[in-house]
C-alpha cells in the first residue's frame, strides 16, 4: 500500500514539474552559454567558511579550456534568489548561469532543458494515449457489441497492426515523411503514429470484455428494453475500466520510450527543440559519457516515471497482464 | 498464424505503396543527393536504379517480386534488399535469442522460488529489485550498462562484443517474467488440486518445482509472443548504442538515406520474425497444455 502511494507521489511529483516547467527552469532551454560546454552540475552549499549562508552555489570558472577542466569560483558565493524575474530559483547574472544538472554539448542548460523537455514528451505521449484509448474504446466496443462479421473485420483490422514490432512500425510510418520537419509537425506527427501503433492492443482487451459482457442479464434486459447498438455499447463499455486503467499504466511508458527511441536516432523532435530523447543523442558516446554522466538525466527521468506508473498499479498490473494474453 | 503473417504482408505492401507514392512527390529520392555531380549522371542512375520509369510499373515489379522473396534492390548499398537484410536479421536474432535465454534462466527459477514464498525474505530482496529493472527499458538500461562499462570496466563497450546489448535487453525481460511467475507460481499453489497433492504426501520441494511449475508454465509461456515483439522494438535503441549490426540498424541508416525498398524489406523481415516467434510459442504452449490445441 505504501508503495502504490508512494508511486501516485511520485506522478503528481512529475505532473507538477511539467506544468510548472517555464517557471521552475532557471535559464531558458535554447540558451548556450559561453565556455559551459559539459560544465558539471553545480551544487549548492549551505555554509560558507563555516558560517551559515543559507543556500548557495559558488560561481564556476573555465579553468582549462583545452582539458575542459571547471572549477569553484570559492572568493565570491552566489546566493540563490527565490521567485525573481518569474523563475522560481535562479542567481544574479553577473555570476554566470545556475547549472544545477550541468550543461550539455553546446553549453545549455541541461536541468531547464530536462523540464522543457518533459511537456514536449509527456505532452505528445499523453496525447497518443488518450487517441490509442479513445479508437480501442469505440472499435472494441463496436466490435464487442455487433459481433458477427463486423466484429472479425475489425479484429482483423487490429491484428493488421499488432504483427509489425512497434518500433518498426514507427520507422514505417516515419519513412513516409521528409525527414528534416518542424517540431509543431513531429508533435502532431508523433501522436497521430502513437494513437495508431497502440489501439489495436486497446481494442482487443476492450472486444473481449465487452464480448463477454454481451452475455449477461443486463445487457439481455437493455436489450429488451429496446436499446439500439450504439446505447447497448454505452452500457457494456464501463465493464472495461479496470482493464482501460491497467492500459494506460501500460502505455504511458511504453509510448515514453518510443519518443525517446525515435528522438534519440535522430528521426523526432529537431535537436534545438529539447525532447528527452533529443537530450540523449550524444549520451551515446564513450567520450561524451565518460566526461559528463549527467547528459544521461533524461534516461533517469524515464525510469523515475515507469517505476512511478508501475508503484503505483501495484501487483493488479501482473494479474492482468496474465489473464490478458491468456484469453486469447 | 498464417492470418497474422498474411496480414504483416500486406501492411507491408500498402506501407511500401505509400512509400513509393510519397516518394515520388518528394523530390528525395537517390538522385536528389547529387552533390556536385552532373545532371546526366543522375539521370544514368537514375535510371539504373529504375527510378525513372512510370511510378505503377515500378509498384507491379516490387509486388510481383515479393512472390520470389524478391524485395527489390536498395537504392544506397546498390545490391538486393534480400542479401542486406539476410545478413543483417542473422545478428539480431543472434541477440534475441541470447537476451531471450538470459531473461528466462534468471527470471522463471527466481519467480518460483519468490512465488513459493511470497513474505519469505528472498521475495522482500527480489522483488524491488525486479520493480526497478521493470522501469529500466532497454534504451535506458543500455546507456546506464554504457556508464557502469565505462566507470568500472565491468564490460567491454567494443563494437561487437554482446554482453552489453544482451543485458540491457534481458534485464527488464527477466524482471517482467519473475513478476508473471512469481504471481502464477503463487495462484498455482493455492489451487485446490495442489493443496490435495500436498495433503498425499508430495514433498514441498516436488510440489513446487514439479507440480506449481506445470501449472504456471502455461500462463507465463502466453506472454512469450508479446515479448518477442518488445525484443524487436527494443533492439533498435540498443544496436544503435552498442554498435550491434543488426537489422534495426540497417532500417535506421535506410531511413535516412531514404532507401524505401530498403525500409520496407526490413519492416517485413521483423514481422516475419515476429510470426515465428508467436508459432513457436504456441507450440510450446500446446507441448505443456494439451488442451491449446493449434490453430
Amino acid at each position: 500500500m505504501t508503495a502504490r502511494r508512494g508511486g501516485a507521489v511520485l506522478i503528481v511529483l512529475c505532473g507538477l514539474l511539467t506544468l510548472l516547467a517555464p517557471a521552475l527552469a532557471p535559464n531558458p532551454p535554447s540558451m548556450q552559454f559561453d565556455d559551459r560546454s559539459y560544465a558539471p552540475p553545480m551544487r549548492v552549499h549551505l555554509w560558507h567558511d563555516g558560517h551559515w549562508r543559507g543556500p548557495f552555489v559558488y560561481p564556476q570558472m573555465l579553468r582549462d579550456r583545452m582539458m575542459r577542466e571547471f572549477g569553484e569560483d570559492r572568493a565570491t558565493p552566489a546566493a540563490l534568489r527565490w521567485f525573481v524575474n518569474g523563475h522560481m530559483v535562479s542567481i544574479d547574472p553577473s555570476h554566470g548561469p545556475l547549472l544545477l544538472a550541468g550543461g550539455d554539448a553546446l553549453g545549455r542548460d541541461v536541468w531547464s532543458r530536462l523540464l522543457h523537455g518533459a511537456r514536449r514528451s509527456l505532452g505528445v505521449v499523453l496525447v497518443g494515449v488518450v487517441g490509442a484509448l479513445a479508437i480501442g474504446i469505440a472499435i472494441g466496443g463496436l466490435a464487442g457489441t455487433v459481433g458477427g462479421r463486423i466484429d472479425d473485420w475489425l479484429m482483423l483490422a487490429a491484428d493488421f497492426v499488432i504483427v509489425l514490432p512497434g518500433a518498426y512500425l514507427v520507422l514505417v510510418l516515419r519513412s513516409l515523411l521528409p525527414i528534416v520537419l518542424e517540431p509543431a509537425e513531429i508533435f502532431a506527427w508523433m501522436a497521430v503514429v502513437f494513437a495508431f501503433a497502440a489501439w489495436p492492443h486497446v481494442a482487443r482487451g476492450v472486444r473481449a470484455i465487452v464480448a463477454a459482457e454481451r452475455a449477461r442479464e443486463y445487457a439481455e434486459a437493455a436489450r429488451a428494453a429496446g436499446a439500439g447498438r450504439l446505447r447497448l455499447m454505452s452500457q457494456l463499455v464501463p465493464a472495461a475500466r479496470g482493464f482501460l486503467l491497467v492500459e494506460l499504466v501500460l502505455l504511458v511508458p511504453a509510448l515514453l520510450v518510443a519518443e525517446v527511441t525515435v528522438s534519440f536516432l535522430g528521426l523526432g523532435f529537431p535537436e534545438q527543440a529539447a525532447s528527452w530523447g533529443t537530450m540523449l543523442q550524444d549520451a551515446a558516446q564513450v567520450t561524451v559519457l565518460s566526461r559528463a554522466p549527467w547528459v544521461l538525466a533524461p534516461a533517469f527521468a524515464v525510469f523515475v516515471v515507469t517505476l512511478a506508473l508501475h508503484l503505483a498499479a501495484g501487483a493488479r498490473l501482473e494479474r492482468s497482464t496474465l489473464s490478458l494474453f491468456n484469453s486469447r | 498464424m498464417l492470418r497474422r503473417l498474411a496480414a504483416a504482408v500486406l501492411f507491408v505492401i500498402v506501407v511500401s505503396i505509400a512509400a513509393l507514392i510519397l516518394g515520388r512527390m518528394a523530390p528525395a529520392d537517390t538522385g536528389a543527393f547529387g552533390g556536385g555531380r552532373s545532371a546526366v549522371t543522375i539521370a544514368e542512375e537514375r535510371a539504373a536504379a529504375g527510378l525513372d520509369r512510370p511510378l505503377l510499373i515500378q509498384l507491379r515489379d516490387w509486388v510481383v517480386g515479393l512472390a520470389y522473396l524478391d524485395l527489390g534492390k536498395s537504392s544506397v548499398y546498390k545490391q538486393p534488399v534480400r542479401t542486406l537484410v539476410l545478413q543483417r536479421a542473422g545478428a539480431t536474432a543472434e541477440l534475441g535469442a541470447v537476451a531471450l535465454l538470459l531473461a528466462t534462466l534468471i527470471g522463471v527459477p527466481c519467480g518460483i522460488l519468490t512465488g513459493a514464498r511470497p513474505r519469505g525474505a528472498l521475495a522482500r530482496l527480489v522483488s524491488p529489485v525486479s520493480i526497478a529493472l521493470i522501469a529500466c527499458p532497454p534504451i535506458v538500461g543500455a546507456l546506464g550498462l554504457l556508464l557502469l562499462a565505462i566507470s568500472t570496466g565491468w564490460l567491454s563497450t567494443a563494437p561487437g562484443s554482446l554482453a552489453l546489448p544482451a543485458l540491457a535487453l534481458a534485464l527488464p525481460l527477466a524482471a517482467m517474467l519473475e513478476r508473471l511467475q512469481s504471481q502464477a507460481t503463487t495462484e498455482a499453489i493455492a489451487s485446490p488440486d495442489l493443496t490435495a497433492a500436498a495433503a498425499r504426501g508430495v514433498s514441498p520441494f516436488r510440489l513446487v518445482w514439479v507440480h506449481a511449475a506445470r501449472q504456471s508454465l502455461r500462463p507465463v509461456l502466453g506472454v512469450y509472443g508479446i515479448v518477442i515483439g518488445s525484443l524487436f522494438s527494443g533492439s533498435l535503441a540498443v544496436e544503435t548504442i552498442a554498435s550491434w549490426p543488426g537489422l534495426g540498424r540497417l532500417m535506421i541508416d535506410a531511413l535516412m538515406a531514404r532507401d524505401l525498398f530498403l525500409v520496407a524489406g526490413c519492416a517485413l523481415t521483423g514481422a516475419m520474425f515476429i510470426a515465428a516467434g508467436n508459432f513457436l510459442a504456441d507450440v510450446l504452449r500446446a507441448l505443456v497444455d494439451p488442451r491449446v490445441r493449434l490453430a
